[in-house]
């Protein structure tokens, strides 16, 4: 019996314990850190920059792998912060040429191609930068933690966000599945469209 | 003294809504104190419903304090009471009960018809020759767009309006969020905005006043600072309000306003907010254009002063925690020349 009772304590403990840690999915903090916003400084491409030179210098930088920021991971694993992302998404105007992740002007995000990478401090700086042929650049304009938000979103849409942190419904027009269903894909980072690659 | 601090009750009741400690802004909020045709109506249905349960109550109590007496006088006469009454007596108890459920129902039926007839008397109000305006209830704040017939005279603004005292005032009630609720007490009982489904109300201001409003639908952090303000003005004062919010933005003059506007539209206010005259356009936030013409800032939560202005722009959630904007760590002389230009946007 009083085995039987313990194993029902236990079990409740586990539970309990469970419901406590998936309460973090929603976790809203008022003020928000973001992850340091000194990343672009090593995950640049070129020392090209739009807008000229930065006002602090333009420091020429090494290619940086990106989990040297895991903060970043804070975002992607919080379901508030991914919705905060399409907020912005929308709100920002993303949604004029990315539609809503199918791609018109700019390119499709809901595919596995990443022409300038797909982790989430590349994401930031494409936003951050700009990109030739029409990424405009969004540097100086959105806070740090909103465009964290934005880069977290736009993996969400490529299926490389955490299904129960990734949006689950849409108040658009949406084509394709809900973000916490999208395909989990390999993703490519290659600006080579698949057309162009050599076949298999 | 009591009178004192009940005529200083009086004062803040009728006249100000305290937005923070210590100051003040002008503007009456209250049911009691009707302004216009509808919340004279609803204040009316109270007063009967108010005092026909004074009636009854007191009624009830006077009926139990005599029960109460009548039943020891009488143990004290003789003896104790017995069981089973006589039938003359449960004959006359029997009719009374009759008599008080017969003037219960009539005063139910009373107040329903009462209801009925106001409900009716508020939706009554004429929409001719109405003032058009489009409210849109955001987290947590008001844009307001004043529809004309000519599209080059159809303005907005946020969180502050005035109207023409004596003409009806048909708003269409839009949300592109979550439920909330437009209410002005001293005008109108509350009406929600509700997503995706567009409410209408008629109202009418007969008092030339300022009067506060506030969402009176729990819509997430900051309901309770997602307030605005009415004022009722005459007609030509109204006119002359229209015209001016009708100009476009006043252009900078001297260096440092100059500077302002370059901060205002290189960092990250331009992403939310419109200033007509600038490329500024955008609608996440309330539209800037005539900021300085507004007695506050953020939607009723404060006075629109410089300093209070220069706290929302640096830390917003300080003040309104969970708000849409987010905080701006401006260079000090770039917040000074930002507040330079916002304080000449009349």
């Amino acid at each position: 019996m009083a085995i039987k009772q313990r194993k029902l304590e236990l079990g409740v403990l586990v539970a309990s314990l469970a419901l406590v840690t998936s309460c973090k999915r929603e976790d809203r903090p008022f003020q928000t850190s973001a992850p340091s916003a000194e990343a672009i400084q090593f995950t640049r491409m070129t020392d090209f920059r739009a807008g000229g030179p930065s006002i602090s210098g333009n420091q020429p930088s090494p290619a940086m792998s990106a989990d040297e920021t895991p903060e970043e991971k804070e975002f992607e694993e919080n379901a508030y912060m991914v919705g905060e992302g399409k907020r912005l998404f929308s709100a920002f105007n993303c949604v004029g040429c990315h539609a809503h992740g199918g791609g018109g002007m700019g390119p499709a995000l809901i595919d596995d191609q990443w022409i300038y990478g797909h982790e989430p401090a590349q994401i930031f700086c494409t936003i951050i930068e700009g990109r030739p042929n029409g990424m405009p650049s969004f540097g100086g304009k959105i806070p740090s933690f909103q465009v964290w938000q934005l880069a977290s979103y736009v993996r969400s849409l490529g299926g490389l966000v955490p299904g129960d942190a990734a949006p689950g419904r849409d108040d658009d027009m949406h084509g394709g599945p809900p973000e916490n269903s999208a395909p989990n894909q390999k993703p490519n980072d290659s600006s080579l469209p698949k057309s162009a690659e050599m076949p298999k | 003294m009591i009178a004192a601090a009940t005529a200083r009750w009086a004062t803040l009741a009728d006249n100000d809504f305290g937005v923070t400690s210590g100051e003040w802004v002008r503007g009456t909020k209250s049911v009691l104190d009707p302004a216009g045709p509808q919340s004279g109506r609803i204040h009316q249905l109270f007063l009967d419903y108010f005092w026909l349960s004074v009636v009854v109550y007191v009624l009830v109590v006077l009926f139990v304090i005599f029960a109460v007496i009548l039943r020891r006088r009488r143990a004290r006469w003789t003896g104790p009471i017995l069981a089973e009454p006589a039938p003359s007596r449960e004959k006359l108890r029997g009719w009374l009960v009759g008599l008080a459920t017969l003037a219960t129902t009539i005063a139910l039926f009373f107040l329903l018809a009462g209801d009925h007839a106001a409900g009716r008397a508020i939706r009554s109000l004429s929409t001719d020759n109405a003032l058009k305006i489009r409210v849109t209830g955001h987290q947590w704040w008001w844009e307001f767009r004043f529809e004309d017939e000519a599209p080059s005279k159809i303005f907005t603004t946020a969180n502050e309006i005035h109207i023409p005292v004596g003409r009806t005032i048909e708003v269409e009630l839009h949300s592109p969020d979550v439920i909330h609720s437009f209410w002005v007490p001293n005008l109108h009982g509350k009406r929600d905005m509700i997503p995706g489904h567009p409410t209408r109300i008629a109202f009418r201001a007969d008092k030339a006043s300022e009067y506060w409003g506030q969402c009176a639908e729990f819509c997430g952090y900051e309901h309770a600072k997602m307030r605005f303000r009415v004022v009722a003005e005459p007609e030509e004062k109204f006119n002359a309000w229209k015209a001016a919010q009708l100009q476009s933005s006043v252009q900078p003059a001297t260096d440092s306003q100059k500077k302002g506007q370059y901060v205002f539209l290189h960092t990250t206010c331009v992403m939310c907010h419109t200033i007509q005259g600038t490329t500024a356009g955008a609608m996440m936030g309330p539209d800037l254009t005539h900021l300085a013409s507004r007695k506050t800032i953020a939607a009723g939560s404060l006075p629109n002063k410089r300093g209070h202005l220069a706290g929302w722009i640096s830390n917003p959630q300080t003040i309104k925690p969970g708000v849409r904007m987010p905080a701006n760590s401006l260079p000090p002389d770039q917040l000074q020349a930002l507040l330079d230009y916002l304080e000449i946007l009349k």
